[in-house]
């Protein structure tokens, strides 16, 4: 089978996911999105020059309200689920390096 | 009491408004049942008593009251996929990364249920956010057919149809996205209906695929179905996506003829693939329907066999980009990892999300990065509007389309969980239909040789709802199968 993906290329499509795998893992994601890829050429057979991407389910047409204030959910509850918090906002490890 | 649980929706909903029946009564046999049968089956992934008998208390003080407090549900036992967000109850999509979610708002399809006087019993098994076709990819571990509990009931909605044809509940919600309504009724030997996207509201309903996702209901009967869509359905302005149009009385119009109705028949959907008893069944229900008067015409849906391709493309993509919010930050599991900010969202993420929800999450990450969009992501939205052409055209000339719902019944669990292509094959006929922008119902239209039941699957116009079920009910008023499992 013509493989579409090695496994440097999983690993990189896994970085751009934020998610991280053994090496095992690895290797059978890299076989199971390579047999699924395979499959997709199939819509290769079709030419599609000219036909229109259907990207909105509904037909959409921009939709304007008043810009008017509503009552949104109270902090408190905003913050009931939010695994970590100091002071009323969430509380997250250290984003910049101390240098 | 156990017979209180056998009623259909609309029984118990004639019963109830008569008084010959209490809310509370009917509440307390569906929480036995529930607690005797559900441990074979785990359909129920968490079952809120205490909102149920509060529910049940509050139906009983309208039906009291009487006249215009009484609302179209009242009373009625209802449960509710675990990817409908419930205020204040814990609401999971059956996922470790939201193991602790317990939301702060309601969502609409939900709210709505329970402002129609709807009692509501629990939340109810799925896969994880509703990627999966067999109910096993689930936190909670998997749910069970009833027919035969070494096998699956369908997915993603398995716990909703479940708990239907066990009769663990009058009915149910879930979504369908690629069939997740359809093929779990009809391996679960029920009725189940995937409105047009559009038609249901989908605020506070967990997102899977935006473009695909729809909220639909599973009963015992068409009736049934049509008032819990009547009950749901309707513009919300919480979702730009839902539609203004007014929503039909469904209930009110079932009239059960077939006698000049123009049925289609795709011979694209009649190839090999497809189990020969269930080839059989449908033919011999379709002959029936001619016999009862339809017009049975044969047509061509030709783009059918592109769309599993162009589905697994476009789901999981939209879906890679929906699972983006999980990051362990504001709500769900976090994890900390080695070090900082980005650390913490690989570790909750690869801790949290089960192995199929990584591998859509991949696949859609692939199909959307640079140099792979127009490829895949735009191709397969070329070949979807390829698709609804094809029905665009069909529906020129007739009213509905007939099809088997799944090519194969009730597979074994873990038959199929090491080849996902393989579990991606199996949604071949529900597929189109959400790429397609229609409708589609299921109904239970006989078992095979090993007792397990065979869907059959209609098929009608965008927002022709009102038209599709009372086809559907008079298939099912003259032909339909109305067999229960023995549990």
């Amino acid at each position: 089978m013509n493989e579409k993906l090695s496994q440097d290329e999983v690993r990189k499509v896994a970085r751009l996911a934020r998610l991280s795998f053994s090496d095992s893992e690895l290797e059978t994601y890299a076989a199971h999105m390579n047999g699924i890829l395979a499959y997709m050429d199939k819509l290769n057979e079709l030419n599609t020059d000219g036909v229109e991407a259907t990207s909105h389910s509904v037909s959409m047409d921009t939709l304007f309200r008043e810009d008017q204030p509503l009552p949104s959910l109270d902090r408190e509850e905003g913050l009931k689920n939010a695994p970590e918090r100091r002071e009323g906002f969430v509380k997250v490890p250290r984003i910049l390096d101390e240098h | 009491m156990k017979e209180l649980c056998s009623l259909s929706l609309s029984q118990a909903r004639e019963k109830l408004l008569k008084r010959e029946i209490g809310a509370e009564e009917i509440t307390r046999a569906h929480l036995e049942r529930i607690a005797e049968i559900d441990p074979k089956l785990n359909s129920y992934v968490l079952v809120t008593p205490e909102r149920a008998l509060a529910d049940a208390c509050e139906s009983e003080r309208r039906l009291a009251a009487g006249g215009a407090q009484v609302r179209p549900l009242e009373g009625c036992p209802i449960a509710l996929k675990d990817i409908f967000v419930t205020k204040d109850i814990r609401s999971t999509a059956a996922s470790r990364i939201l193991h602790n979610f317990i939301p702060p708002y309601e969502g609409t399809p939900s709210g709505k249920l329970a402002e129609a006087g709807s009692v509501l019993l629990g939340k109810l098994n799925m896969d994880e956010f509703a990627m999966g076709s067999s109910n096993e990819n689930s936190a909670f571990g998997p749910c069970r057919n009833p027919w035969d509990t070494t096998r699956i009931p369908g997915g993603s909605s398995g716990g909703s149809a479940v708990a239907v044809a066990a009769e663990l509940c009058l009915a149910s919600l879930g979504t369908d996205t690629g069939g997740s309504i359809r093929q779990p009724a009809s391996l679960c030997g029920i009725v189940g209906l995937r409105p047009t996207y559009g038609r249901v509201s989908r605020y506070g309903v967990i997102a899977f695929a935006s473009s695909l996702d729809q909220v639909g209901p599973f009963a015992r009967t068409v009736t049934d179905a049509a008032h819990m869509l009547k009950a749901i359905s309707g513009h919300d302005p919480h979702d730009s996506t839902s539609v203004n149009t007014p929503v039909p009385d469904y209930p009110a119009l079932l009239h059960g003829e077939l006698k000049g109705r123009r049925i289609g028949v795709p011979k694209e959907y009649f190839v090999a693939g497809l189990d020969p008893e269930i080839e059989s069944s449908i033919r011999r229900c379709i002959a029936a329907m001619e016999k009862e008067g339809a017009e049975i015409i044969d047509i061509s849906l030709p783009h059918t066999e592109y769309a599993i391709a162009c589905y697994y493309i476009i789901a999981p993509s939209e879906a890679s980009s929906n699972l983006a919010r999980y990051d362990g930050v504001r709500y769900g599991l976090r994890e900390y990892g080695e070090g900082g900010l980005e650390q913490m969202y690989v570790a909750s993420r690869s801790k949290g999300f089960g192995a199929e929800v990584k591998r859509r999450i991949m696949l859609g990450t692939y199909c959307l990065s640079a140099g792979y969009y127009d490829a895949y992501y735009i191709k397969a939205q070329k070949v979807r509007t390829l698709i609804a052409q094809d029905f665009k055209r069909a529906f020129e000339r007739v009213d509905a389309i007939v099809t088997p719902t799944t090519p194969t019944t009730a597979f074994k669990i873990g038959e199929k969980t090491d080849d996902p292509l393989q579990m991606y094959l199996s949604d071949i006929y529900t597929v189109p239909t959400n790429l397609g922008m229609i409708c589609g119902i299921s109904v239970p239209c006989g078992l095979d040789s090993k007792g397990l039941p065979i869907g059959l699957q209609l098929l009608g116009k965008p927002f022709g709802e009102a038209e599709l079920l009372d086809i559907a009910y008079a298939y099912e008023q003259t032909l339909g199968f109305k067999g229960k499992p023995k549990l």
